[in-house]
C-alpha cells in the first residue's frame, strides 16, 4: 500500500521563494548552475570486513555501500549466473525524517532502480560468478546504507554501488569432494566489471529542469526522473519518481540533459577506481 | 517468467508471436461498474491481462495519522492474485508490488484534484486477476476508469501502455512472453487532454531516439484507449436509471 506521504519536510517559505527566484536566473542555492551536481567525493575500501565498499559524498548527502559475497544458488531460469541482490537502508541515523524499521517504499524504489540499471545493461559479469554450474553461484550482496539524508539518495547510491563493486574482490575457494564449496580467508580475485552505469537525478521545479536536487529542492519540486546512463551514453534505466506529472518535451529534455551531467560523475568515479573497470 | 532459448518473437513478414504487427494492441476491453460496494470500479482487459480497480472515498480516514489538512490523501494498493501468474505467486506484497504501488499512486497525485476533500482519504485498490505482461499500465486505465466511476474529480482521464523492444524492433503493449525475452520495457501512462506524462520507467537498454519513438508510439495509443475510457463511461451512464 502507497500512501501520500504524510511526514514531510516543511521548507519555510521564505527559503522556498528563494529557491524559486534563484533557479528562475539559473542560479542554486549551493552556487552552481541548473544542471551541475554539487562536489562528489569518493572513498574506497572503507569497511575492510566487507569484500567490496565505498562511501560517496554528494554534497552534504552521504552514502555507505558494502558488497558482501557468499555461496547461493543460482535462479531456475538462469543455472549459469551468479546473483545480484541489490538492497537499501534509511537508517535512522541519516536524517530525523527517517525511522527504524523495514524498508520502506522509497527505500526499495531505490534499490529496485539501481538493481535494474546493473541488471538489464549487465554491468557485473554474471557468468563469472559460477563456481558449480547449475548449482553453486557466488551470490553478491549490495547493502546501500543511507548515512546523512540532502536530497538525491538515486545518484550517490549508484556512485557508491559502482565504486564499491569495482572495489570489490571474491574469496579464494576450494571445491571439495562432498561438493561443498570451501571459502576462504583471502580474496584474490577483482570482480569481473563490463561496464559502469551512473544516475542523474533531475527535478523539474515549475518550468524548470535542475540537476542533483538537494533536500529543499525535492520537496519544492514537481516531481523527479532518474535516467541512468552507460559510458557510451545509452540509456539504462528511467524512473520517474514523484508525484508530479512531465511534459513528454520535458522527459527527452530531462534525458539530453542528463546525458551532459553524468560526465562529471563518471570522472569522478574513474578517478577514484582507476584503471579497475576493463573497456572504460 | 525467464528467457527461453531460441525463441523467435517477430517472423520474417513482422508479424509478432500473437500475430500481431508492431504497432498493434492486443484487443482491449473495458467495463465500469462492475461491484457493488465500492464507490467506483472497473475491469480492464488488455488481452489475457485482467484488471481489476475499485475506489473508496473520498472517506474519513481510518486512522488519525492519516489526515492532511489542506487535501485528500491518497491511498494505492497494487496487488496480484496468488493465481494470477505462471507459478502461484504468494499473496504477502512483495518489493516489486510494493514499489508498483508508489509508481501507481504518484501517477494520480497531479490528476485527481485533492484538494476539494481536504481531511479524507481516497482508496485505490487494484488487483491483478490475471498478469500476461503490461500489468501496471493496464492498472493505471483500470483506476482511472475506477475513480471516474466514482465521481471523483480528475483533471483528465489516464491511460497507460507498455512499448516493448523485442528483437530490435519497437513493439506496442507487450505480453508477458514478449517482456520476458525481450530487450527492453518501456511502461508509460499519461493524461493526453493535457498533454502530461504521470508514469515513466525504462527496464531495459535503449537509445536516446528509441525512447523518443517509444514515447510518442506509446503516446498515441493512449489516446485510443483514453477515448476508449470514455466510451465504457458513455455506456455505463447512458443505460442507469436513477433510482429515486
Amino acid at each position: 500500500m502507497s500512501l501520500t506521504p504524510f511526514k514531510v519536510p516543511i521548507v519555510p517559505e521564505l527559503r522556498k521563494n528563494t529557491i524559486l527566484s534563484l533557479i528562475s536566473k539559473g542560479l542554486r542555492v549551493e552556487e552552481r548552475d541548473l544542471y551541475t551536481p554539487r562536489l562528489v567525493k569518493i572513498e574506497t575500501g572503507v569497511i575492510e570486513r566487507a569484500e567490496g565498499s565505498a562511501q560517496v559524498y554528494l554534497g552534504k548527502t552521504q552514502v555507505l555501500v558494502g558488497v558482501k559475497v557468499d555461496v547461493g544458488a543460482p535462479f531456475k531460469d538462469t543455472p549459469d549466473e551468479g546473483v545480484i541482490a541489490v538492497n537499501a537502508e534509511f537508517v535512522p541515523v541519516a536524517s530525523p525524517l527517517f525511522e527504524p524499521g523495514p524498508p520502506d517504499e522509497n527505500a526499495i524504489e531505490l534499490a529496485r532502480v539501481i538493481d535494474r540499471s546493473l541488471r538489464e545493461s549487465n554491468a557485473v559479469d554474471r557468468s563469472s560468478l559460477v563456481l558449480i554450474p547449475g548449482q553453486k553461484v557466488w551470490v553478491i550482496h549490495v547493502d546501500i546504507y543511507v548515512l546523512n539524508y540532502d536530497g538525491n539518495l538515486f545518484d550517490a547510491s549508484m556512485l557508491a554501488t559502482m565504486a564499491a563493486l569495482a572495489d570489490t574482490r571474491l574469496p579464494d575457494y576450494e571445491e571439495l569432494e562432498t561438493g561443498e564449496i570451501l571459502v576462504k580467508e583471502e580474496r584474490t580475485t577483482p570482480l569481473k566489471l563490463n561496464k559502469i552505469v551512473l544516475t542523474t537525478n533531475i527535478a523539474k521545479i515549475g518550468d524548470y529542469l535542475i540537476v542533483d536536487p538537494n533536500l529543499d529542492e525535492e520537496v519544492v519540486s514537481d516531481t523527479r526522473i532518474i535516467i541512468a546512463y552507460d559510458a557510451e551514453g545509452r540509456i539504462a534505466g528511467i524512473q520517474k519518481s514523484g508525484p508530479g506529472a512531465m511534459t513528454p518535451e520535458e522527459i527527452l529534455k530531462a534525458i539530453d540533459i542528463g546525458a551532459n551531467a553524468v560526465r562529471v560523475y563518471f570522472k569522478s568515479l574513474e578517478e577514484a577506481i582507476g584503471g579497475r573497470v576493463p573497456g572504460q | 517468467m525467464g528467457k527461453i532459448q531460441g525463441i523467435k518473437l517477430i517472423d520474417e513478414l513482422g508479424r509478432r508471436h500473437d500475430g500481431r504487427l508492431p504497432e498493434e494492441m492486443r484487443p482491449v476491453r473495458m467495463r465500469v461498474n462492475v461491484l457493488d460496494n465500492a464507490d467506483g470500479s472497473a475491469l480492464v482487459e488488455y488481452g489475457r491481462t485482467r484488471i481489476l480497480a475499485a475506489v473508496y472515498g473520498p472517506r474519513e480516514p481510518l486512522q488519525r495519522f492519516m489526515i492532511l489538512p489542506d487535501r485528500a490523501l491518497l491511498r494505492v494498493r497494487y496487488h496480484m492474485a496468488p493465481f494470477s501468474t505462471a507459478e502461484r505467486k504468494s499473496p504477502a506484497p512483495s518489493r516489486r508490488e510494493i514499489e508498483l504501488s508508489k509508481v501507481l499512486r504518484e501517477a494520480f497525485e497531479d490528476i485527481i484534484l485533492v484538494k476539494h476533500f481536504p481531511r479524507t482519504a481516497i482508496d485505490v485498490f487494484v488487483e491483478v486477476l490475471q498478469a500476461d505482461g503490461g500489468t501496471r499500465t493496464a492498472a493505471v486505465t483500470a483506476a482511472s476508469l475506477a475513480l471516474a466511476n466514482a465521481g471523483i474529480p480528475m483533471k483528465a482521464l489516464v491511460a497507460g501502455v507498455a512499448v516493448g523492444k523485442i528483437e530490435g524492433v519497437l513493439v506496442l503493449d507487450v505480453d508477458e512472453l514478449e517482456d520476458g525475452n525481450g530487450e527492453a520495457d518501456l511502461p508509460i501512462a499519461a493524461a493526453p487532454s493535457i498533454g502530461k506524462v504521470t508514469l515513466f520507467q525504462l527496464n531495459g537498454v535503449l537509445t536516446r531516439e528509441e525512447v523518443e519513438r517509444g514515447l510518442n508510439m506509446a503516446l498515441d495509443a493512449i489516446k485510443r484507449l483514453v477515448e476508449l475510457e470514455k466510451k465504457a463511461l458513455i455506456e455505463e451512464y447512458a443505460s442507469s436509471e436513477e433510482v429515486e
